[in-house]
Protein backbone atom coordinates (compact mmCIF):
# COMPACT_ATOMS: atom_id res chain seq x y z
CA UNK A 1 0.00 0.00 0.00
CA UNK A 2 1.84 3.05 -1.19
CA UNK A 3 1.57 5.96 1.18
CA UNK A 4 0.14 4.10 4.17
CA UNK A 5 2.31 4.07 7.26
CA UNK A 6 0.95 1.97 10.09
CA UNK A 7 1.00 3.63 13.49
CA UNK A 8 4.06 2.78 15.53
CA UNK A 9 3.76 0.07 18.13
CA UNK A 10 5.18 2.28 20.87
CA UNK A 11 4.10 5.82 21.53
CA UNK A 12 6.22 8.72 20.45
CA UNK A 13 8.03 11.29 22.52
CA UNK A 14 6.61 14.77 22.62
CA UNK A 15 9.29 16.30 24.78
CA UNK A 16 11.65 15.25 27.51
CA UNK A 17 11.90 16.77 30.96
CA UNK A 18 15.42 15.93 31.98
CA UNK A 19 15.55 12.25 31.22
CA UNK A 20 11.82 11.58 31.67
CA UNK A 21 10.07 11.25 28.31
CA UNK A 22 6.63 12.77 27.95
CA UNK A 23 4.79 10.64 25.42
CA UNK A 24 1.66 11.45 23.52
CA UNK A 25 -0.29 8.74 25.35
CA UNK A 26 0.84 10.26 28.65
CA UNK A 27 -0.52 13.63 27.53
CA UNK A 28 -3.77 11.96 26.57
CA UNK A 29 -4.02 10.24 29.94
CA UNK A 30 -3.53 13.59 31.67
CA UNK A 31 -6.33 14.94 29.54
CA UNK A 32 -8.61 12.08 30.61
CA UNK A 33 -7.71 12.65 34.24
CA UNK A 34 -8.38 16.38 33.90
CA UNK A 35 -11.81 15.70 32.40
CA UNK A 36 -12.74 13.22 35.13
CA UNK A 37 -11.47 15.41 37.96
CA UNK A 38 -13.29 18.47 36.58
CA UNK A 39 -16.44 16.36 36.35
CA UNK A 40 -16.03 15.32 39.97
CA UNK A 41 -15.50 18.92 41.07
CA UNK A 42 -18.61 20.07 39.20
CA UNK A 43 -20.58 17.26 40.78
CA UNK A 44 -19.40 17.99 44.29
CA UNK A 45 -20.31 21.65 44.01
CA UNK A 46 -23.78 21.33 42.53
CA UNK A 47 -25.23 18.24 44.11
CA UNK A 48 -27.25 19.16 47.14
CA UNK A 49 -30.68 18.25 45.83
CA UNK A 50 -32.48 15.27 47.24
CA UNK A 51 -34.32 14.82 43.94
CA UNK A 52 -31.47 14.94 41.46
CA UNK A 53 -31.61 16.79 38.20
CA UNK A 54 -29.19 17.30 35.37
CA UNK A 55 -25.58 16.38 35.89
CA UNK A 56 -26.17 15.07 39.38
CA UNK A 57 -28.79 12.75 37.95
CA UNK A 58 -26.35 11.40 35.39
CA UNK A 59 -23.63 10.75 37.93
CA UNK A 60 -26.05 9.08 40.33
CA UNK A 61 -27.39 6.90 37.53
CA UNK A 62 -23.91 5.76 36.60
CA UNK A 63 -22.86 5.07 40.18
CA UNK A 64 -26.06 3.29 41.09
CA UNK A 65 -26.07 1.22 37.92
CA UNK A 66 -22.47 0.15 38.47
CA UNK A 67 -23.14 -0.64 42.12
CA UNK A 68 -26.11 -2.87 41.33
CA UNK A 69 -24.21 -4.60 38.57
CA UNK A 70 -21.21 -5.30 40.80
CA UNK A 71 -23.53 -6.37 43.57
CA UNK A 72 -24.97 -9.06 41.32
CA UNK A 73 -21.45 -10.40 40.79
CA UNK A 74 -20.13 -10.36 44.33
CA UNK A 75 -23.36 -11.30 46.06
CA UNK A 76 -22.81 -9.35 49.26
CA UNK A 77 -23.27 -5.62 49.75
CA UNK A 78 -20.37 -5.38 52.19
CA UNK A 79 -17.92 -6.78 49.66
CA UNK A 80 -19.28 -4.56 46.92
CA UNK A 81 -18.84 -1.48 49.08
CA UNK A 82 -15.25 -2.49 49.72
CA UNK A 83 -14.33 -3.22 46.12
CA UNK A 84 -16.44 -0.52 44.50
CA UNK A 85 -14.00 2.43 44.57
CA UNK A 86 -11.16 0.79 42.71
CA UNK A 87 -13.20 -1.33 40.35
CA UNK A 88 -15.52 1.50 39.34
CA UNK A 89 -12.55 3.82 38.92
CA UNK A 90 -10.88 1.32 36.63
CA UNK A 91 -14.08 1.03 34.61
CA UNK A 92 -14.72 4.75 34.29
CA UNK A 93 -11.10 5.57 33.52
CA UNK A 94 -10.71 2.91 30.83
CA UNK A 95 -14.07 3.78 29.31
CA UNK A 96 -13.29 7.49 29.19
CA UNK A 97 -9.81 6.84 27.83
CA UNK A 98 -11.08 4.56 25.08
CA UNK A 99 -13.90 6.90 24.10
CA UNK A 100 -11.63 9.94 24.12
CA UNK A 101 -9.26 8.11 21.80
CA UNK A 102 -12.00 8.12 19.17
CA UNK A 103 -12.51 11.86 19.30
CA UNK A 104 -11.56 13.96 16.31
CA UNK A 105 -8.17 15.45 16.99
CA UNK A 106 -6.60 12.35 18.47
CA UNK A 107 -4.22 11.60 15.68
CA UNK A 108 -4.33 14.35 13.10
CA UNK A 109 -3.31 17.04 15.57
CA UNK A 110 0.44 17.02 15.58
CA UNK A 111 3.59 18.29 14.04
CA UNK A 112 5.53 17.01 11.10
CA UNK A 113 8.90 15.79 12.12
CA UNK A 114 11.65 14.51 9.93
CA UNK A 115 12.12 10.85 10.61
CA UNK A 116 14.90 10.39 13.07
CA UNK A 117 14.43 6.80 14.10
CA UNK A 118 17.85 6.47 15.70
CA UNK A 119 17.33 9.38 18.08
CA UNK A 120 13.94 8.21 19.25
CA UNK A 121 14.85 4.54 19.37
CA UNK A 122 17.66 5.31 21.76
CA UNK A 123 15.23 6.69 24.30
CA UNK A 124 12.54 4.02 24.08
CA UNK A 125 13.11 1.05 26.26
CA UNK A 126 10.26 -1.10 25.05
CA UNK A 127 9.73 -1.82 21.38
CA UNK A 128 11.48 0.21 18.71
CA UNK A 129 9.43 2.47 16.52
CA UNK A 130 8.10 0.68 13.50
CA UNK A 131 8.21 3.36 10.91
CA UNK A 132 11.90 3.14 10.21
CA UNK A 133 11.49 0.06 8.07
CA UNK A 134 7.94 0.65 6.88
CA UNK A 135 8.08 4.08 5.29
CA UNK A 136 7.77 3.78 1.52
CA UNK A 137 9.87 5.87 -0.78
CA UNK A 138 7.09 8.31 -1.58
CA UNK A 139 4.66 9.62 0.97
CA UNK A 140 1.24 9.35 -0.67
CA UNK A 141 -0.63 11.40 1.93
CA UNK A 142 -0.48 15.16 1.61
CA UNK A 143 -0.25 15.97 5.30
CA UNK A 144 3.49 16.15 5.68
CA UNK A 145 6.11 16.97 3.12
CA UNK A 146 8.09 14.10 1.81
CA UNK A 147 10.48 12.44 4.19
CA UNK A 148 8.61 13.65 7.27
CA UNK A 149 6.27 11.82 9.57
CA UNK A 150 3.32 13.16 11.49
CA UNK A 151 3.90 13.05 15.22
CA UNK A 152 0.48 13.24 16.87
CA UNK A 153 0.16 15.21 20.08
CA UNK A 154 -2.49 12.94 21.52
CA UNK A 155 -2.90 9.25 21.09
CA UNK A 156 -5.44 6.84 22.52
CA UNK A 157 -4.32 6.10 26.06
CA UNK A 158 -4.57 2.33 26.07
CA UNK A 159 -2.79 1.91 22.75
CA UNK A 160 0.42 2.04 24.74
CA UNK A 161 1.34 -1.19 26.44
CA UNK A 162 2.97 0.76 29.29
CA UNK A 163 -0.42 2.18 30.22
CA UNK A 164 -2.29 -1.10 30.18
CA UNK A 165 0.53 -2.80 32.04
CA UNK A 166 0.32 -0.13 34.74
CA UNK A 167 -3.42 -0.67 35.06
CA UNK A 168 -2.91 -4.45 35.19
CA UNK A 169 -0.28 -4.11 37.93
CA UNK A 170 -2.63 -1.90 39.95
CA UNK A 171 -5.46 -4.39 39.53
CA UNK A 172 -3.38 -7.46 40.46
CA UNK A 173 -1.80 -5.76 43.49
CA UNK A 174 -5.27 -4.63 44.59
CA UNK A 175 -6.48 -8.23 44.31
CA UNK A 176 -3.61 -9.44 46.48
CA UNK A 177 -4.19 -6.60 48.94
CA UNK A 178 -7.86 -7.41 49.42
CA UNK A 179 -7.10 -11.10 49.71
CA UNK A 180 -4.47 -10.54 52.38
CA UNK A 181 -6.68 -8.05 54.20
CA UNK A 182 -9.59 -10.47 54.33
CA UNK A 183 -7.85 -13.75 55.01
CA UNK A 184 -4.65 -12.71 56.74
CA UNK A 185 -1.18 -12.91 55.30
CA UNK A 186 -0.31 -16.55 55.98
CA UNK A 187 -3.76 -17.94 55.28
CA UNK A 188 -3.89 -16.18 51.93
CA UNK A 189 -0.46 -17.28 50.81
CA UNK A 190 -1.20 -20.71 52.21
CA UNK A 191 -3.44 -21.12 49.20
CA UNK A 192 -0.44 -21.02 46.89
CA UNK A 193 2.30 -22.59 48.98
CA UNK A 194 0.86 -25.85 50.20
CA UNK A 195 2.87 -28.40 52.09
CA UNK A 196 3.40 -31.27 49.62
CA UNK A 197 3.62 -33.88 52.34
CA UNK A 198 0.19 -33.06 53.71
CA UNK A 199 -1.68 -32.36 50.50
CA UNK A 200 0.06 -33.61 47.40
CA UNK A 201 -2.47 -32.50 44.81
CA UNK A 202 -2.96 -29.21 46.60
CA UNK A 203 0.74 -28.59 46.15
CA UNK A 204 0.45 -28.71 42.37
CA UNK A 205 -2.79 -26.75 42.37
CA UNK A 206 -1.04 -24.10 44.45
CA UNK A 207 1.79 -23.85 41.94
CA UNK A 208 -0.68 -23.54 39.09
CA UNK A 209 -2.61 -20.84 40.92
CA UNK A 210 0.61 -18.95 41.58
CA UNK A 211 1.46 -19.05 37.89
CA UNK A 212 -2.06 -17.97 37.03
CA UNK A 213 -1.65 -14.93 39.28
CA UNK A 214 1.22 -13.80 37.11
CA UNK A 215 -0.58 -14.68 33.93
CA UNK A 216 -3.35 -12.32 35.04
CA UNK A 217 -0.87 -9.47 34.61
CA UNK A 218 -0.12 -10.51 31.05
CA UNK A 219 -3.70 -11.25 30.10
CA UNK A 220 -5.14 -8.03 31.56
CA UNK A 221 -2.59 -5.79 29.89
CA UNK A 222 -2.48 -7.50 26.52
CA UNK A 223 -6.23 -7.91 26.18
CA UNK A 224 -6.77 -4.19 26.58
CA UNK A 225 -3.70 -3.20 24.57
CA UNK A 226 -4.45 -5.57 21.71
CA UNK A 227 -8.04 -4.46 21.40
CA UNK A 228 -7.31 -0.73 21.44
CA UNK A 229 -4.22 -0.83 19.26
CA UNK A 230 -5.82 -3.15 16.72
CA UNK A 231 -8.82 -0.84 16.65
CA UNK A 232 -6.54 2.09 15.91
CA UNK A 233 -4.87 0.25 13.05
CA UNK A 234 -8.22 -0.92 11.72
CA UNK A 235 -9.66 2.59 11.66
CA UNK A 236 -6.55 3.95 9.95
CA UNK A 237 -6.58 1.22 7.31
CA UNK A 238 -10.30 1.67 6.65
CA UNK A 239 -9.98 5.41 6.39
CA UNK A 240 -7.04 4.98 4.06
CA UNK A 241 -8.90 2.55 1.79
CA UNK A 242 -12.27 4.32 1.52
CA UNK A 243 -12.25 7.71 3.25
CA UNK A 244 -16.00 8.38 2.98
CA UNK A 245 -18.84 6.50 4.73
CA UNK A 246 -17.12 3.12 5.05
CA UNK A 247 -15.24 3.84 8.31
CA UNK A 248 -18.56 4.55 10.06
CA UNK A 249 -19.51 0.97 10.99
CA UNK A 250 -15.93 0.48 12.15
CA UNK A 251 -16.25 3.51 14.40
CA UNK A 252 -19.39 1.87 15.74
CA UNK A 253 -17.40 -1.30 16.36
CA UNK A 254 -14.75 0.73 18.14
CA UNK A 255 -17.33 2.38 20.38
CA UNK A 256 -18.65 -1.06 21.28
CA UNK A 257 -15.16 -2.41 21.91
CA UNK A 258 -14.34 0.60 24.09
CA UNK A 259 -17.28 -0.17 26.35
CA UNK A 260 -16.81 -3.94 26.40
CA UNK A 261 -13.09 -3.80 27.19
CA UNK A 262 -13.63 -1.41 30.08
CA UNK A 263 -16.41 -3.63 31.38
CA UNK A 264 -14.36 -6.81 31.03
CA UNK A 265 -11.33 -5.33 32.80
CA UNK A 266 -13.41 -4.11 35.72
CA UNK A 267 -15.54 -7.26 35.87
CA UNK A 268 -12.55 -9.60 35.84
CA UNK A 269 -10.85 -7.56 38.55
CA UNK A 270 -14.01 -7.79 40.62
CA UNK A 271 -14.39 -11.54 40.08
CA UNK A 272 -10.75 -12.19 41.00
CA UNK A 273 -11.11 -10.03 44.09
CA UNK A 274 -14.20 -11.97 45.10
CA UNK A 275 -12.37 -15.24 44.58
CA UNK A 276 -9.33 -14.00 46.48
CA UNK A 277 -11.36 -13.00 49.53
CA UNK A 278 -13.14 -16.33 49.78
CA UNK A 279 -11.44 -19.20 51.55
CA UNK A 280 -11.60 -22.66 50.07
CA UNK A 281 -14.31 -23.94 52.39
CA UNK A 282 -16.61 -21.14 51.42
CA UNK A 283 -15.93 -21.68 47.74
CA UNK A 284 -17.36 -25.16 47.82
CA UNK A 285 -20.46 -24.10 49.69
CA UNK A 286 -21.47 -21.16 47.55
CA UNK A 287 -20.31 -19.82 44.22
CA UNK A 288 -19.37 -16.19 43.77
CA UNK A 289 -22.57 -15.49 41.86
CA UNK A 290 -25.19 -16.42 44.40
CA UNK A 291 -28.51 -14.66 44.64
CA UNK A 292 -28.63 -12.10 47.44
CA UNK A 293 -32.04 -10.49 46.98
CA UNK A 294 -33.49 -9.41 50.32
CA UNK A 295 -35.86 -12.06 51.57
CA UNK A 296 -38.80 -11.31 53.85
CA UNK A 297 -39.07 -13.45 56.96
CA UNK A 298 -42.27 -15.50 57.36
CA UNK A 299 -43.50 -13.69 60.50
CA UNK A 300 -43.07 -10.33 58.82
CA UNK A 301 -44.90 -11.74 55.83
CA UNK A 302 -47.85 -12.66 58.05
CA UNK A 303 -47.76 -9.23 59.62
CA UNK A 304 -47.84 -7.57 56.21
CA UNK A 305 -50.62 -9.90 55.11
CA UNK A 306 -52.50 -9.19 58.33
CA UNK A 307 -52.31 -5.42 58.05
CA UNK A 308 -53.22 -5.52 54.39
CA UNK A 309 -56.28 -7.59 55.21
CA UNK A 310 -57.53 -5.16 57.82
CA UNK A 311 -57.17 -1.99 55.69
CA UNK B 1 9.99 -16.15 2.75
CA UNK B 2 8.38 -12.78 3.14
CA UNK B 3 7.81 -11.67 6.70
CA UNK B 4 4.25 -10.62 5.95
CA UNK B 5 3.38 -14.20 5.12
CA UNK B 6 4.28 -15.29 8.63
CA UNK B 7 2.32 -12.42 10.10
CA UNK B 8 -0.75 -13.56 8.17
CA UNK B 9 -0.27 -17.22 9.09
CA UNK B 10 0.12 -16.37 12.78
CA UNK B 11 -3.06 -14.37 12.79
CA UNK B 12 -5.04 -16.90 10.74
CA UNK B 13 -4.13 -19.97 12.78
CA UNK B 14 -4.28 -18.10 16.06
CA UNK B 15 -7.87 -17.05 15.45
CA UNK B 16 -9.26 -20.52 14.77
CA UNK B 17 -9.33 -21.64 18.40
CA UNK B 18 -10.86 -18.51 19.89
CA UNK B 19 -13.45 -18.31 17.12
CA UNK B 20 -14.59 -21.86 17.83
CA UNK B 21 -14.52 -21.24 21.56
CA UNK B 22 -16.61 -18.09 21.36
CA UNK B 23 -19.07 -19.79 19.04
CA UNK B 24 -19.54 -22.73 21.42
CA UNK B 25 -19.86 -20.46 24.46
CA UNK B 26 -22.46 -18.27 22.83
CA UNK B 27 -24.43 -21.22 21.49
CA UNK B 28 -24.61 -22.89 24.89
CA UNK B 29 -25.62 -19.60 26.44
CA UNK B 30 -28.36 -19.14 23.85
CA UNK B 31 -29.61 -22.64 24.55
CA UNK B 32 -29.70 -21.95 28.26
CA UNK B 33 -31.52 -18.66 27.76
CA UNK B 34 -33.97 -20.35 25.42
CA UNK B 35 -34.79 -22.92 28.08
CA UNK B 36 -35.11 -20.38 30.86
CA UNK B 37 -35.69 -16.84 29.61
CA UNK B 38 -35.98 -15.45 33.13
CA UNK B 39 -32.37 -16.31 33.89
CA UNK B 40 -31.10 -14.32 30.90
CA UNK B 41 -29.28 -11.66 32.90
CA UNK B 42 -27.77 -14.28 35.19
CA UNK B 43 -26.38 -16.15 32.23
CA UNK B 44 -25.23 -13.05 30.42
CA UNK B 45 -22.63 -11.87 32.90
CA UNK B 46 -20.59 -15.08 33.13
CA UNK B 47 -20.96 -15.50 29.36
CA UNK B 48 -19.37 -12.12 28.72
CA UNK B 49 -16.57 -12.98 31.13
CA UNK B 50 -15.89 -16.30 29.43
CA UNK B 51 -15.97 -14.70 25.98
CA UNK B 52 -13.42 -12.14 27.14
CA UNK B 53 -11.13 -14.94 28.31
CA UNK B 54 -11.44 -16.70 24.96
CA UNK B 55 -10.89 -13.49 23.03
CA UNK B 56 -7.74 -12.79 25.01
CA UNK B 57 -6.12 -15.81 23.33
CA UNK B 58 -6.80 -14.28 19.94
CA UNK B 59 -5.28 -11.05 21.21
CA UNK B 60 -2.12 -12.93 22.22
CA UNK B 61 -1.85 -14.18 18.63
CA UNK B 62 -2.40 -10.62 17.44
CA UNK B 63 0.39 -9.33 19.66
CA UNK B 64 2.78 -11.97 18.32
CA UNK B 65 1.81 -11.02 14.77
CA UNK B 66 2.41 -7.34 15.54
CA UNK B 67 5.79 -8.13 17.06
CA UNK B 68 6.78 -10.12 13.98
CA UNK B 69 5.69 -7.31 11.71
CA UNK B 70 7.10 -4.38 13.59
CA UNK B 71 10.14 -5.61 15.46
Amino acid sequence: MAGFTPPPLSSENILEIGSFPIRNTLLASWLVMAILIIGVLIFSKNSRRLIPRGFQNLVETIVEGLFNFFNAVTGSVKQTKRFFPIVATIFIFILSANLLGLFPGFGPLGICEPEAPAAVAASTENLPIATASEVPAENGSAICPQGELLLPFFRSVNSDVNMTLALAIIAVIAIQFFGIKELGFFHYWGKFFVNPFRDFIGFFVGILELISEFSKLISFSFRLFGNVFAGEVLLLVMSFLVPYAVPLPFYGLELFVAFVQALVFALLTLVFMTMATSSHQEEQAEGPLKDDTPKVLPEEMAKIGGTAATT
Amino acid sequence: MDKNLFVAITMAIGSIGPALAIGWLASKAMEAIGRNPEAASKIQTPMILAIAFAEAIAIYALVVALIIKFV
